[in-house]
């Protein structure tokens, strides 16, 4: 994640999609403003599911991997940094800029906001499952359509419950209910995945 | 206090059982090569003695919190310099000042190349490059995987210079190779042959 | 109970074990089964709304419930191979995920098959049958990551890993997929209503549910013996079993 390329990519990525679904649904602004908050969160996943298949694969191949897990630290730790760092990159990034992308779409002024927060929680969650799939994964050659396989059931409710928080909002209803239980599976996240993570690690280096 | 403790140690893999009975207690100032044929398992002990490998490992394995291990993989990211690569550990427990890495790349003869891309550098560069690693690491117990493959003669004789150094200012090394006893009199090994399933 | 489940983590002493439980439980097992599906399928009165296609239940819902009850199953057999470290923890998982893939599968085409003539499309995007997508994800991915790893030891330990993950989520994916179901259903029509179930109705259907269960211990348990017979083949224990049959 050290190059600028690498933090453009999942923002081109997502833009591009963003694209084809007009494309695809046709410009009526109405049925797009409708759709809008599924669209910018499945495209949210999907643009999750793209990058957190590099999380641990190159970590992995040149053995910095192995020299995280004999070190004096508690590995959950050491990776819940790895994550952070990724997420301040992608995800949070991702956040910051879907606005924008919400506009493209049609989305109402004061779902925007909403859409906003929605992503900063729920790409917490996506990244940690995220990594725990590229954890589970990253000593299978070609793993990446396993880990997708795994990861996107597990996303389900943090779809769920982003989607229908902006869907709230935007009817004017409110919201905070959705936001409040994704932050609260953001906190639970938090406090398990990385123990998952590590778990993995492990095992991935004993493949 | 010993740095080192294994006992009665088996080794499996997958549904093979590898090794048997492996024993081996490690002091300060030992040298130990662990000696087999490919594929034998060296690797595998290795990385159950250095607490990497966990899965299918049975025995007692005690070891000092302080050990290096140096693996086939260099564990250096190929995007970043070597000054980067080693200034901090991957883990981070130490950050070693700037000056205290020149002077340990110009030990292993890579003067000049501290700002290159790690992966623009030759294996045996690279390999140098991990190397460095060996000067800058408090840690008194070093896990040695093939540490003398892609050195040529000259990084071998560094490298020669470098354990023998270490052990006699109270550290110990654990090494595989397939390289004939360095050692002479100083090291001892452990045929893995005789443990064999 | 602790040198039970001790004894049960020896190859030998399993395979012996579940021999004779197979043996009676086999029987059971075809026995509920009969008398399930005839009581249900010939016996019970049509449903005043739905007519005879609504039968198809005692196959869908004893499915469904197998299924997601055996993911649990398959969980605490990882977290006891994680824990304690016992082999034969990993055997009880890797038996499990492929019948609970089938039944959910099962319980999906059922499904798709009850709702066909009940509200005249194969699929219907309701909350129970979305959840049972979804669970089948869940098993597919567990089989999927075991087969990937080449080293089956590992294969178990990382399956061990990902069931109790998706054993802590699949409260959450039902809860949520039931307020994502509440929330965009159409006003008219209610799919998988809760209508009070006659008990004429009620007990084929808690049979077949039970016969399942005996189902589904069975089958586990014969992919247990079948992947012990195969790990062991050269051991002593199993060769004498052999002469003396």
């Amino acid at each position: 994640m050290s190059s600028p390329a690498d933090m453009a990519n999942p923002l081109l990525f997502f833009f591009m999609v963003v694209t084809l679904f007009p494309l695809g649904l046709g410009p009526d602004p109405e049925r797009l403003s409708t759709m809008a908050p599924g669209v910018l969160w499945v495209v949210a996943l999907l643009s999750s599911l793209m990058v957190s298949s590099k999380l641990f694969a190159s970590d992995y191949e040149d053995g910095s991997l192995e020299q995280l897990a004999i070190a004096p630290y508690p590995l959950s730790v050491l990776v819940l940094g790895e994550v952070t760092a990724h997420w301040l990159a992608t995800g949070f990034l991702l956040a910051v800029v879907s606005p924008l992308f919400g506009v493209m779409l049609g989305l109402p002024q004061h779902g925007l906001g909403v859409l906003c927060y929605s992503l900063l929680l729920g790409t917490v969650c996506l990244t940690l499952i995220g990594a725990m799939g590229s954890a589970l994964t990253v000593s299978i050659r070609r793993g990446g359509l396993l880990m997708s396989l795994l990861i996107i059931p597990l996303n389900v409710p943090v779809l769920i419950f982003g989607t229908t928080a902006v869907s709230e909002a935007i009817i004017g209803g409110n919201p905070s209910t959705w936001l409040a239980l994704l932050g609260g599976l953001a906190m639970g996240s938090l406090a398990l995945v990385p123990l998952a993570i590590s778990a993995a690690l492990r095992v991935s280096l004993d493949n | 206090m010993s740095l080192l403790a294994a006992h009665d140690v088996e080794i499996e893999r997958g549904d093979r059982r590898l090794l048997t009975g492996v024993s081996l207690t490690v002091e300060v100032g030992d040298i130990w090569q662990l000696v087999g044929a490919n594929g034998v398992g060296k690797t595998s002990l290795l990385r159950a003695l250095a607490g990497l490998a966990r899965l299918g490992v049975t025995g007692d394995i005690e070891h000092d919190q302080q050990r290096l291990y140096l693996g086939h993989a260099p564990s250096l990211k190929k995007t970043l310099s070597p000054l980067d690569n080693l200034r901090c550990h991957p883990a981070c427990d130490i950050v070693v000042a700037d000056d205290v890495i020149f002077s340990a790349l110009a030990s292993v003869s890579l003067a000049g190349y501290e700002d290159r891309p790690v992966g623009s550098l030759s294996a045996g560069q690279q390999r140098r490059v991990a190397l460095a690693r060996l000067l800058l690491s408090p840690a008194p117990l070093w896990l040695l995987d093939e540490p003398f493959t892609a050195l040529d003669a000259s990084g071998c004789d560094w490298l020669d210079a470098q354990i023998r150094s270490h052990v006699s200012g109270g550290g110990a090394v654990v090494y595989t190779s397939h390289q004939p006893s360095r050692f002479g009199s100083l090291q001892q090994d452990i045929d893995l042959t005789c443990h064999v399933c | 109970m602790w040198t039970f489940i001790h004894k049960m983590g020896s190859p030998p002493w399993f395979f012996r074990f579940s021999g004779t439980v197979v043996k009676w439980l086999l029987p059971l097992t075809l026995v509920l089964l009969a008398v399930g599906a005839a009581w249900g399928l010939l016996v019970a009165p049509p449903d005043f709304r739905q007519g005879n296609s609504y039968r198809i239940i005692y196959i869908h819902v004893p499915a469904a419930v197998v299924a997601l009850a055996g993911y649990y199953v398959m969980a605490f057999a990882g977290a006891v191979s994680l824990i304690w470290r016992i082999k034969m923890a990993d055997v009880t998982m890797r038996a499990a995920a492929p019948v609970g893939a089938v039944l959910t599968a099962v319980a999906l085409v059922t499904g798709a098959i009850w709702g066909k003539p009940t509200w005249g499309t194969w699929w219907v995007w309701d909350a129970r049958i979305t959840s049972m997508l979804i669970l089948l994800f869940l098993y597919l991915g567990v089989v999927a990551l075991f087969e990937a790893y080449e080293n089956k030891t590992a294969a178990a330990r990382a399956c061990a890993v990902l069931s109790l993950v998706g054993t802590v989520n699949i409260p959450i994916i039902y809860k949520s997929v039931d307020w994502w179901y509440s929330l965009h259903q159409p006003a008219s029509i209610k799919f998988t209503g809760e209508s009070a179930i006659d008990s004429s109705m009620l007990y084929p259907l808690l049979l077949m549910i039970a016969a399942f269960y005996c189902l589904f211990a069975v089958t586990v348990l014969l992919n247990m013996r079948a992947e012990l017979v195969w790990n062991h083949r050269e051991a002593g224990w199993l060769q004498q079993l052999v002469r003396e049959a």
